[in-house]
């Protein structure tokens, strides 16, 4: 017998712990989103009444006004989150103690032992759900599957408040007819690569020879097709015992091993940016970089250092990192993966210490760092670029859109698997 | 359809394994109702008033009224 993998998704998770607290704007059309007056004003989250007005996660504020007049605009309230976010996890670790989060609102659970005690994988799905939605008054979807990736799929597919089943007998009705963007880690750019070769569903994907697509993705491209065909077999990778997140990183094997100095400033910067966009985006600040590095012999080493404030800049987390690594690294090797990571995280709004003697550099900094995410969120990731990344872009291909390409993976994802 | 958040004042016993037992609850006018019984705690999230604690059923005045621990407080649903 298989695993038994649940993905659980809080649904619209801000704007639904809003709508809790604020029962009257239940019927209403409602987002929270950043100060309207400031320029980082852009919607965070939407309730399903919202979306139906075509309302975007990301948009400013006043293009969300203009689909729907009437939109009832809330700030975040970001402990009140993390509070809810615990809640559920007391609420899975009801069943299992194999849970992994992602992000703030969704995590995996391997409860392929746990359903001796409590029943199969969809009867335990609906009993969290319900437990949910009593215990804390806002609703999850449920993905149950034999695989994480299928899991995932599943809460995506009928939500809010639903539970869907994908096993071995259906999988081939229903994910394989869904585009192939709705796979887990394939982005944009992927996507048009794929369409380009008359793949458009997950179906098309599964089919085709996985040879022919690691030529044309290299090895991402056995990833990918892996997980089109179900053969996902990543576990479910137990996050910290009280399931808050601990720390923010982001890692990546090179498309060809990194020989200089230069080329891991490169990847470091281009990973510091995602850390930083991540961050920025659960309104977290962290006082520890950690850099792993593991060389083409697949030797691992890890270090870590500390800032004297908290930060979510990209360019601090980036200056850090490249710090660490030029104390620790000697080039006897050569480098096959880079990882960043920010740790001993607190949130952001809770933390405001502005030092007496401060010039206001560093609150420039998170202005601008703001400012580059929502400039990228309206015009692409490629709109706004370091110059130091630009310098060899065609000829190193070290320039890497880490949110849109998706070939950065949460670390957890892959453990113990690059 | 909703209702008010009523923060109330309320005496408690705790019990010798740190359980929090609500004795009597004081209304924001100053009127006093003694708790009867408490017939059931646990989680839950209060759909009409907007809150999300630990929820006493109580039994007060021989009519069952539930009352919420949240971060701290506690409140009851209130017309
Ligand atoms: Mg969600």
């Amino acid at each position: 017998m298989g695993r038994v993998i649940l993905h659980s998704d809080l649904n619209s998770f801000y704007a639904s712990v809003e709508c809790l607290y604020r029962p009257e704007l239940k019927k209403k059309p409602v987002v929270v989103c950043g100060k309207q007056s400031t320029r980082h004003g852009i919607i965070l989250a939407k309730n399903e009444i919202a979306k139906r007005f075509g309302v975007r996660t990301g948009e400013a504020i006043w293009e969300a006004q203009s689909k729907c007049p009437n939109l009832v605009l809330l700030p975040p309230n970001y402990s009140r989150y993390l509070r809810f976010s615990e809640l559920a996890m007391s609420v899975y670790r009801n069943y299992t103690d194999k849970i992994e989060s992602f992000g703030i609102d969704e995590c995996w659970m391997d409860i392929t032992e746990s359903t001796r005690l409590f029943g199969n994988g969809e009867s335990l799905a609906h009993k969290i759900k319900e437990k949910i939605k009593n215990e804390l008054g806002i609703t999850v979807s449920v993905g149950v599957s034999y695989n994480k990736i299928f899991a995932k799929l599943g809460s995506d597919l009928k939500k809010p408040d639903e539970v869907t089943v994908i096993n071995r007998d259906n999988f081939k009705d229903t994910v394989w007819p869904l585009p192939v963007n709705e796979l887990l880690y394939v982005g944009p750019a992927t996507k048009r690569k794929l369409n380009r070769i008359g793949i458009f569903t997950i179906g098309d994907l599964a089919n085709t020879h996985m040879a022919f697509l690691v030529k044309l993705l290299g090895k991402w491209g056995e990833t990918i097709w892996a997980f089109a065909n179900g053969y996902d077999a990543t576990p479910v990778n137990k996050t910290d015992h009280d399931g808050i997140i601990k720390s923010i990183g982001n890692s990546l094997t090179a498309p060809r091993d990194l020989t200089c100095d230069e080329d891991v400033k490169m990847l470091i910067y281009v990973l510091s940016e995602s850390v930083g966009k991540r961050l920025r985006k659960h309104n977290l600040k962290g006082k520890t970089v950690q850099i792993s590095i593991k060389a083409n012999d697949l030797s691992l080493i890890e270090r870590q250092a500390g800032f004297d404030d908290y930060t979510y800049t990209s360019s601090l987390i980036a200056e850090k990192a490249f710090k660490i690594f030029t104390r620790n690294w000697d080039w006897s090797k050569n480098i096959r993966l880079l990882g960043v990571r920010a740790a001993n995280l607190v949130t952001a709004n809770e933390y405001v210490q502005l030092s007496l003697f401060s010039d206001g550099r560093k609150a420039k900094r998170e202005l601008l760092d703001r400012s580059i995410d929502s400039i990228r969120s309206r015009f692409g990731h490629y709109s706004v670029q370091r110059a130091l990344l630009l310098r060899k872009k065609r000829e190193n291909g070290l320039n890497i859109n880490p949110v849109e390409d998706h070939v950065i993976h949460p670390i957890s994802f892959f453990k113990g698997h690059i | 359809m909703w209702m008010r958040k009523a923060y109330v004042e309320v005496l408690v016993r705790y019990t010798r394994e740190g359980q929090k037992i609500p004795i009597l609850i004081i209304w924001e006018d100053g009127r006093k109702f003694s708790v009867d019984r408490v017939l059931d705690i646990r989680r839950a999230a209060s759909l009409k008033a907007g809150g999300q604690g630990i929820r006493y059923r109580c039994r007060i005045c021989s009519k069952e009224t539930f009352l919420w621990f949240e971060e701290g407080k506690w409140f009851v649903e209130a017309l």
